[in-house]
């Protein structure tokens, strides 16, 4: 299930850089790889959608990782960052960074990552003031939703302040979009990818533990309190990367963990999370860039996130309509 | 023969003390059953025997050596325990749930072995769940579930085990078979086990051992016909009761008195 996770992983990805808009072959397309110059080509494929699909693919698989990760450990699927408020305060940080204080690029990723982090605090500090056991998962989720509704206010009200062209630009990056994908956007991810990915690899064994509760966690071995520190500031710095580097691309973190779950039968992967979120951004950015203008909005191009919201949307319904029946979360 | 004892130990959460000054040894190779009033700090004790509370004061010794200077992992092969309200988490399938229990004898370089697969299916064998491998565990019943964690605790092959309430929410059937498969392991293998038990005449059957606690303290232990006398029902539990032997196995058996259905005159009040 895990090879055929890889297989479609790639075959969207080549789907994504060869089809769609302008059309190379394949022959062609390790050309370009290659150095060659091929007018037409050279620019479309190496400067928009090469760096596109290698940033779809690695948002998709840090969004897949950090939503697995908070929902595995809070034995809760609504506890995915982008339900829980953090995922939102990268983006208020951001909005706030573009439209106050005029940043771009690099400086703009920077506010979304302390944002991130910044709310991931506040949550923190204000469930932890009772206790860490019991109903504190569904208390920490409800409070994280609280702060997403704060955010949202405050992204709200930074875009009435500013004027239209920057209202349009930080609108198009809140609706989580790979359009201004860049090479140098790639690196700063994949760098920060490089960093995480072992860390994620060190304390998913330790979360294999912390799923079953704390104390048979701990009386198998697990260092709790390090561990989940570790995997908190780990999965907070997956989302902000992602985030940092397209916008809040809806619900792909929501989604990866439970779709993996089902389709491998039983108790998911982290890496079989991974792989869902590369699928579901890929996926979605190929519908949102060329199926739907081709057969729905004529020409129009939407942004990721709006595919990726309108399938998430549903879902999250229904678990807020199944979660208390299924006894799931404190 | 391992051993595992507390020194003047103090626990509690936040401030809140629990337990306090409690000096205690769990016998090695014996089965020690810890019983008292709801709330008196059993499970307390227990998640402190097992290093996942700090002690405010006083020290646990494991072997001798205080077990917060030991590496959790060190404690993890030799201490093992299923707390009182374990959860399993979705979709997982039992065999799965058990092999979890190979958790501490794993690492980055020690992957999976035939070892942790003899492990896993004595494991089950012993809790009569090798039919169940395939099933989720979401899909169990109440005992069957017990089973497969207390398999889980099995499959984690320690010398010492604690068990907090290993059989509430089962029908008496499943009580006894589930302190029968604990005492089996304990003849077995010498293995030693401390239970956490709310019904006093199991308790007083299955313990080499009994340790009454009220209020965050030992108020007596030794062999249950010792510590078992109407006076420490009385001062424990609050309850009035008759303390007779039990027709199966010797061991006192506790009846209790209450306010209606007592034949009186037949037997002289305590109070
Ligand atoms: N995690 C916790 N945080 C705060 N108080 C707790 C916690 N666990 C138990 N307590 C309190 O400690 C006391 C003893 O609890 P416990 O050891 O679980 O009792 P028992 O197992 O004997 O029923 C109770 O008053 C309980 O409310
Ligand atoms: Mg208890």
């Amino acid at each position: 299930m895990v090879a055929a996770l890889g297989a479609a992983v790639v075959i969207l990805f080549f789907v994504n850089v060869l089809l769609g808009s302008y059309t190379v072959t394949i022959p062609d397309f390790f050309r370009l790889l290659g150095g060659a110059d091929i007018p037409g080509a050279s620019f479309i494929v190496m400067e928009n959608k090469l760096p596109r699909a290698v940033t779809g693919t690695l948002i998709g698989v840090a969004f897949g990782l950090a939503g697995t990760i908070f929902q595995t450990m809070l034995r809760n699927p609504l506890a995915s960052p982008d339900i829980i408020g953090i995922s939102y305060g990268a983006s208020a940080s951001a909005v706030a960074a573009m439209v106050v204080f005029g940043l771009t690029g690099v400086a703009v990723s920077a506010a979304a990552m302390i944002g991130a982090l910044a709310i991931a605090l506040l949550i923190y500090l204000v469930s932890h003031r009772s206790g860490v056991s019991g109903g504190a998962s569904a208390r920490l989720i409800l409070i994280g939703i609280g702060f997403a509704a704060i955010m949202q206010a405050v992204v709200g009200y930074l875009m009435t302040r500013t004027d239209i062209r920057t209202a349009q630009g930080a609108l198009v990056w809140l609706n989580g979009s790979l359009n201004s994908s860049n090479w140098d956007r790639v690196a700063v991810l994949a760098a920060s990818l490089v960093l995480l990915l072992p860390a994620v690899a060190m304390l998913s064994r330790s979360l294999r533990g912390l799923e079953l509760g704390d104390d048979a966690a701990a009386g198998l071995g697990v260092r709790v309190g390090p561990a989940r520190l570790g995997l908190v500031v780990t999965a907070v710095l997956l989302a902000a990367v992602a985030t940092a580097a397209a916008g809040p691309v809806a619900f792909v973190a929501f989604l990866a963990g439970p779709i993996a779950r089902r389709l491998l039968g039983g108790a998911g992967s982290l890496v079989a999370a991974a792989g869902v979120g590369a699928v579901i951004v890929l996926a979605a950015d190929f519908a949102a860039a060329n199926l739907i203008p081709m057969f729905l909005t004529n020409g129009t191009a939407l942004p990721v996130g709006v595919v990726t919201g309108a399938l998430g949307a549903p879902f999250l319904l229904w678990l807020l309509v199944t979660t208390n029946r299924v006894g799931r979360g404190g | 023969m391992r051993t595992l004892q507390s020194r003047n130990l103090t626990l509690g959460y936040d401030q809140r003390t629990v337990v306090q000054d409690l000096t205690v040894e769990l016998p090695a190779g014996q089965v020690s059953i810890i019983v008292g009033a709801n709330a008196c700090g059993k499970s307390t004790l227990l998640r402190g025997l097992a290093r996942l509370l700090k002690p405010t004061a006083g020290t646990v010794m494991l072997d001798g050596k205080d077990i917060h200077a030991r590496s959790t992992r060190e404690v993890a092969r030799v201490l093992g325990l299923l707390p009182q309200t374990p959860t399993a988490p979705d979709g997982i399938s039992v065999a799965e749930l058990v092999g979890r229990g190979r958790y501490p004898h794993q690492g980055w370089f020690r992957q999976w072995a035939a070892k942790d697969d003899d492990a896993v299916n004595a494991a089950m064998a012993a809790t009569d769940t090798e039919e169940l491998a395939g099933r989720d565990v979401d899909e169990l019943s109440g005992g069957q579930r017990q089973r497969v964690w207390i398999a889980m605790a099995l499959a984690q092959e320690t010398d010492i085990l604690l068990l907090d309430e290993p059989t509430t929410f089962l029908d008496v059937t499943h009580q006894i078979e589930v302190l029968d498969l604990v005492t089996d392991l304990n003849r077995r293998k010498g293995t030693t086990v401390a239970i956490v038990l709310h019904d006093l005449n199991l308790a007083a059957r299955y313990a080499d051992h009994l340790i009454a606690m009220k209020a965050g303290e030992v108020v007596a232990e030794g062999p249950p016909s010792d510590v078992v006398t109407e006076q420490l029902v009385s001062d424990v539990f609050g309850l009035e009761s008759r303390v007779i032997p039990d027709p199966v196995s010797g061991t006192p058996m506790v009846v209790p008195v209450g306010r209606h259905h007592s034949n009186g005159g037949s037997m002289p009040s305590a109070a």
